[in-house]
């Protein structure tokens, strides 16, 4: 089948990719063929995914003028960073810092606590760690907006309510069955000889943790912490039904709310679009290969 | 618990392993995760059962209701709209999502550098926040500003978010938009598991991609596309955020569905017992899914444990 020959005729491909592949398969180290179909609805689910993002990028950058004015999709005759500067004026700064505290004030008890309870679970014995371990998977299938209400009366009856701690407490109870899991399967590949010596060199099991296992399971710490982060950074319910006070907005919250303010002003809110997503990119692109490893190998087994 | 392994004899070669095992500390370790996932999420578990039971009406003193909240619930239209609303997003949405991710995950398997570079951008939309992408896609809606005539296709430029069935068409298409990405990368991690024997195999046997991929692939994704399956089902009760900012649930209640209809009972009308109600059916439903979804799966299966995220 001359499918090299097709792809090199499809349009959107490009050359460099094309001839790579051929490369590569005059080398007979690939096997599978190439796929038309799977590469032209590729190209079109990336149109469907940039797209908009496209629109939203471009459309922040303009002034009125040029948004009532041009063709939507047209890039910004005058870019200004005008927007911008009215977002971080109004109030930008505030929830974002609030984001920041809500999301390291939750993973980081999240990964250290789930870490020290995956790693009593592989390393030790008993039935009441088996107990804990089925406890944990249990809660995989509670979902948290069902528990939002008693949730609610608690932190009534804790004094926390309209705090940011209020955000926190289920926030982390609600990412610790996965993180147990996905930690717990990481901890479970290190391989027992290394325990042994550790043992033999009279370490405690606290040095084993810290000194062993932790190093060891950067990656699959970096996942999770990762993937916490992201669930924490853009979670809405817990916020919205957890706090009150302008003050105490965290950034989905706080686009919300700049909705409602600039709401002809639509430049404006796509702004603060991009600025609330600006953060989570920069943490995508520095953890990106180690988050993606690690989420498809949590993932398929 | 684990006394009934520290009284046996301690042999002298096993003296390091036991000597350890007798004093490990090892189950105060699971203490504090425990603690904080009983009290924030088993609690108010069964509290919501509990307030099911409870007049409340959010602020002042809880009282005693017995089954009122039940009957009232169970006897209100708006109910079995909202059931229904849900049970057709989730299907919808599995349908539309599924093959999609799927062909993208087997696509982007693939070892071409462009194949990667395209699925590094298909994970934007999962670092956006539901409440960024309701609010961007409500801007790029605009009849007159929006995509529709960016892309020069006027039939686009409809009141989507007016009419009962656009929105939820609309809501299906923003939902797939947003999860599909992540339910593709699911899938590129289950095919790369795939050996690479068994497609030699087949091509030695002269059997063709699209033959490959019905009779090696498929197959061979069967649990990855149960895990997905799962979290989708699942997870498509937690589409409340988007739902929320995008329609709030209308035009009318075109697009109340359930987590919505307990969000709007509860911290709107204040109607907490009723709202609980609504809770417990979600919690039901969503067991019943996983347990379905698992049952499906066979037992040993681990990736269905990852139900519920």
């Amino acid at each position: 089948m001359s499918t090299v020959l097709k792809s090199d005729s499809k349009p959107g491909t490009p050359a460099s990719a094309a001839s790579s592949i051929k490369a590569k398969q005059s080398l007979g180290t690939r096997i599978r063929r190439l796929n038309i179909p799977g590469g032209l609805g590729g190209w079109i689910w990336l149109a469907v995914i940039i797209i908009p993002v496209y629109y939203i990028v471009i459309t922040s950058l303009k002034t009125s003028e040029g948004y009532f004015g041009q063709n939507p999709l047209a890039l910004p005759t005058a870019p200004t960073l005008e927007n911008y500067q009215l977002v971080l004026e109004a109030n930008f700064a505030t929830y974002f810092m609030n984001s920041v505290i809500v999301t390291l004030g939750s993973v980081i008890p999240t990964v250290l606590i789930a870490f020290m309870a995956a790693f009593a679970i592989v390393r030790g014995k008993g039935r009441y760690l088996k107990f804990v371990n089925g406890v944990f998977l249990m809660g995989l299938a509670i979902p948290l907006q069902a528990t939002i209400i008693p949730i609610y009366l608690m932190i009534i009856s804790l004094n926390l309510y309209d705090s940011l701690l209020a955000i926190m407490l289920p926030s982390i109870a609600f990412a610790i069955p996965l993180t147990v899991l996905i930690l717990s399967n990481f901890i479970r590949d290190v391989p027992n000889e290394l325990f042994e010596s550790m043992r033999l060199d009279g370490c405690s099991e606290w040095q084993t943790m810290w000194r062993l296992a932790l190093p060891l399971t950067k990656p699959a710490i970096v996942t999770v912490a990762i993937y916490n982060g992201l669930h924490v950074w853009n979670g809405f319910l817990l916020p919205l039904v957890l706090t009150q006070s302008p003050g105490l907005r965290v950034l989905p919250l706080g686009l919300w709310s700049f909705q409602g303010e600039f709401s002809v002003n639509i430049p404006a809110v796509l702004a603060s679009v991009v600025l609330s997503t600006l953060p989570i990119l920069v943490i995508y692109v520095l953890g990106r290969r180690q988050l993606v490893s690690g989420l498809t190998a949590g993932f398929s087994k | 618990m684990s006394s009934a392994t520290s009284h046996r004899a301690v042999p002298a070669p096993q003296k390091i392993r036991e000597s350890v095992k007798q004093k490990s500390a090892l189950p105060w370790l699971t203490l504090p995760a425990l603690f904080f996932f009983v009290v924030f999420a088993v609690v108010p578990l069964v509290g919501v059962l509990a307030l099911s039971f409870a007049n409340w009406d959010g602020i002042g003193a809880i009282g005693v209701a017995g089954m009122e909240n039940w009957t009232s619930v169970l006897s209100d239209p708006e109910l079995y709209n909202s059931l229904g609303l849900t049970f057709m997003i989730m299907i919808v949405s599995w349908l539309v999502q599924t093959p999609i991710s799927l062909l993208l995950g087997v696509f982007t398997a693939g070892t071409q550098r462009y194949r990667a570079a395209l699925a590094v951008l298909y994970f934007l939309p999962l670092l956006l926040s539901s409440a960024a992408v309701a609010i961007a896609y409500k801007a790029l809606l605009d009849p007159n500003f929006g995509l529709a005539m960016g892309l020069g296709l006027p039939f686009l430029a409809q009141d989507w978010l007016g009419v009962p069935q656009l929105a939820l068409g609309l809501i299906i298409f923003v939902i797939a938009w947003q999860f599909v990405p992540f339910h593709t990368l699911i899938y590129q991690g289950g095919v790369r598991q795939i050996p690479k024997s068994l497609y030699e195999a087949a091509q030695i046997d002269g059997a063709g991609t699209i033959k490959q991929f019905f009779h090696i692939t498929l197959p061979q994704l069967k649990y990855t596309i149960i895990t997905s399956s799962t979290l989708m089902v699942v997870g498509s009760l937690t589409y409340f955020d988007l739902i929320f900012v995008l329609t709030g649930g209308g035009p009318g209640n075109s697009t109340r569905i359930l987590a919505l209809d307990m969000y709007l009972r509860g911290f709107r009308a204040n109607l907490m017992g009723p709202a609980s109600v609504i809770a417990v059916i979600l919690v039901v439903v969503g067991l019943a899914l996983a347990l379905f979804l698992q049952r499906l799966g066979g037992k040993d299966q681990q990736g269905s444990q990852l139900e519920g995220m």
